[in-house]
């Protein structure tokens, strides 16, 4: 199957939803990568760092205690937040940020949530020598403080944006609104599966060595594929990363945690694939968490990284097909999936990943043991102490 | 021939320039959208481009954000803008343009909208995050209603999507003057006149110009290369004040001294 086809379609979603002055630099972006993976000088270059600057293979992990715990299926971990800067969005960065400098653009910019994807632009554009701003919402600025003095400190400019909602959705607005006034000189950083094609191709081809990589242990730790796959959903990025070599192995169930937050029936959450309808934000067509008049509504969860009210189009059209499976996750129990997998494991997941986490552990216990479920965990923890510390009532 | 296309055919045999007017509607209320669309008929507007505002306006600049902003928290919907227009169609002729971002129109269902628009007097639409690739189903659906759809050319755009572009626009077709979004600027780029021309080059089409023109001396200049002239942020930002006794006047006051320069010598 190659989806999707040459103007970004997914089916009925993805495509190019752009202002006029984006098209043509979109479909340069769009050649350009196609060079580049044709490219083995490219490939060579992006290998190498991905071993010996990212990390990479990251392990499978069985976790044992966490299994015994949950007392079902067995649960191994993807140990994402292994690789350099704590989480997968360097696999991502680390290609981008070498066609960016292929096309000769000097200046890369991005949008953060949790801050994960700034720190992970801030890295490569220090090490490729390429001048950097984050747009990131106030809002976030304030509960990720730790990630906004990394990026700084790693030479990167941060920028606070104050319009709309003051989280991820607006700080998407601003970067692309800065792409469509510097486009000539500036590269765009996307940092999730979503926006105007070539990024949810682009961003996924560089996280599918999550879920290549996952098969081959898998095959040498299990003997075979695992049941089921999981990863936590806000734009889809690991998500789809870990799915995508997946979708042809029909016997592995693929499924996707959404940010539940106050739960879906409160509206305040970020289920945007289980309670959204399609629509256009951000450059795609996909599912959309809107209003009837078709305004974009407010995303909510405890997890910066997560509270986004789109999701990246490939993961709403395996939706519809039925292959991808989506769940949601509340805050609270994102929450608990965080103090469980810390204290039966000693690893720290980030909050997006514990909403793959929690989902496991209540999946796990409807299945035998001689089941095997993956789950994403796509960063560690460090940066959300403190959120997790005020959802505790615990000042520290 | 559309509305649109007899308002230019009128004035090229005038000799005259368009002056195209943009404002949000609803901005600070529909009723002051209703006077105003009254009054810039009257003091000189040649086509009136009606913002329909959206949560996440990714092509405007802070000008335009706010009134969209404002617009949004006066209630006003996709729905409300139609049955606007459809009330003040009954006391104007100018024609008018839906400035819009696809999601709204995409949430209203797009055979429902164009049927809808048009039997309102709508006259034509410009989706601004809808290039002509993605804008086939809404295209069928207005030409069905009979409206236009007006889409824009920009700095960055290629000879063979300036041929798309003027091929596909109806109604007029809008010159992107400058990177980046919408927002008033003091000069006029060097690269316009090039831009024109080359679009000339491919279409017998009206062109109109915008982003960054706010004065009647930047209307002057663009008048001398395209058929119509597009201020909007100048005109929004008027708006900022709130709710003064005398902001539609004041705005068609400064829609008069727009237009000046676009009459026959």
């Amino acid at each position: 199957m190659s989806l999707p086809d040459a103007l970004g379609h997914f089916g009925r979603y993805g495509g190019r939803y752009v202002p006029e002055t984006l098209m043509s630099p979109l479909i340069e972006l769009q050649r350009a990568y196609a060079a580049a993976r044709r490219d083995r000088k490219f490939q060579a270059r992006l290998r190498m760092l991905m071993t010996e600057y990212a990390g990479r293979p990251t392990p499978l992990y069985f976790a044992e205690r966490l299994t015994e715990h949950a007392g079902g299926a067995r649960i191994y971990l993807k140990r994402e937040d292994l690789c350099h800067t704590g989480a997968h969005k360097i696999n991502n960065v680390l290609g981008q940020g070498l066609l960016a400098q292929r096309m000769k653009k000097h200046r890369v910019i991005a949008e953060t949530g949790a801050g994960q994807h700034g720190v992970a632009t801030a890295t490569i554009a220090a090490l490729l020598g390429q001048e950097c701003e984050v747009y990131m919402g106030a809002e976030d600025v304030e509960r990720q403080a730790l990630n906004v003095f990394r990026m700084k400190l790693l030479g990167a400019k941060v920028i606070t944006v104050e319009s709309g909602s003051r989280t991820l959705k607006d700080a998407v607005n601003e970067a692309l609104r800065d792409w469509v006034t510097n486009v000539r000189t500036t590269y765009y950083v996307l940092g999730s599966a979503l926006g105007p094609h070539p990024y949810p191709m682009m961003v996924r081809d560089f996280h599918t060595v999550i879920g290549k990589e996952t098969k081959a242990q898998a095959r040498k730790m299990i003997g075979r594929l695992p049941d089921v796959v999981v990863a936590c959903v806000g734009g889809g990025s690991n998500a789809i990363g870990l799915f995508h070599p997946f979708i042809g192995d029909r016997k592995t169930r693929i499924i996707g945690v959404e940010p539940g937050g106050h739960g879906v029936a409160s509206g305040k959450h970020g289920a945007t694939l289980t309670a959204g309808r399609p629509g256009v934000l951000h450059g795609s067509m996909s599912y959309l968490l809107q209003n009837d008049d078709g305004q974009v509504a407010i995303a909510h969860s405890i997890s910066a990284g997560l509270d986004y009210p789109g999701v990246g189009p490939e993961h709403a059209y395996y939706r519809d097909l039925g292959r991808f499976e989506f769940t949601s996750v509340t805050d609270e129990e994102a929450v608990q999936g965080f103090q469980t997998l810390s204290r039966t494991e000693g690893i720290m997941p980030a909050l997006e990943s514990s909403h793959a986490v929690a989902y496991a552990v209540r999946l796990a216990k409807q299945m035998p043991r001689s089941k095997a479920i993956v789950v994403g965990l796509s960063g560690r923890g460090d940066k959300d102490v403190h959120v997790i510390a005020k959802a505790l009532g615990v000042s520290i | 021939m559309s509305r649109i296309d007899a308002t230019f055919a009128a004035l090229r045999a005038r000799g005259e320039r368009a002056l195209v007017t943009f404002f949000m509607a609803g901005d600070p209320s529909l009723d002051v959208t209703e006077r105003l669309v009254v009054e810039v008929e009257r003091r000189g507007a040649d086509v009136i481009e009606l913002g329909v505002p959206f949560s996440d306006p990714i092509g405007d600049g802070p000008v335009n954000q706010r009134a969209a902003d404002r617009a949004l928290a006066s209630g006003t919907s996709l729905v409300r803008v139609l049955e606007t227009v459809a009330r003040v169609r009954e006391r104007v002729r100018v024609p008018i343009v839906l400035l819009a971002y696809y999601n709204p129109i995409h949430a209203f269902g797009l055979k429902a909208f164009a049927r809808t628009a048009a039997e309102a007097g709508v006259d034509g639409l410009l989706v601004v995050d809808l290039p002509p690739e993605e804008a086939t189903d809404l295209a069928a659906e207005a030409a069905t209603g009979g409206l236009d759809v007006v889409h824009m050319v920009a700095p960055t755009s290629t000879p063979p999507r300036l041929r798309l572009i003027a091929r596909r626009s109806t109604g007029f077709i809008y010159v992107v003057s400058r990177m980046g979004v919408t927002g008033e600027r003091n000069d006029v780029p060097a690269e316009l006149a090039a831009q024109v021309r080359s679009l000339r080059m491919v279409t017998t089409k009206p062109i109109c110009v915008g982003f960054g023109i706010a004065k009647p001396e930047q209307v002057a200049a663009v008048a001398e290369m395209a058929d119509g002239v597009i201020v909007g942020s100048a005109i929004v930002r008027m708006m900022e004040g709130g709710r003064s006794a005398s902001l539609v006047d004041d705005v068609a006051g400064f829609i008069a001294e727009l237009k000046a320069p676009l009459r026959k010598p």
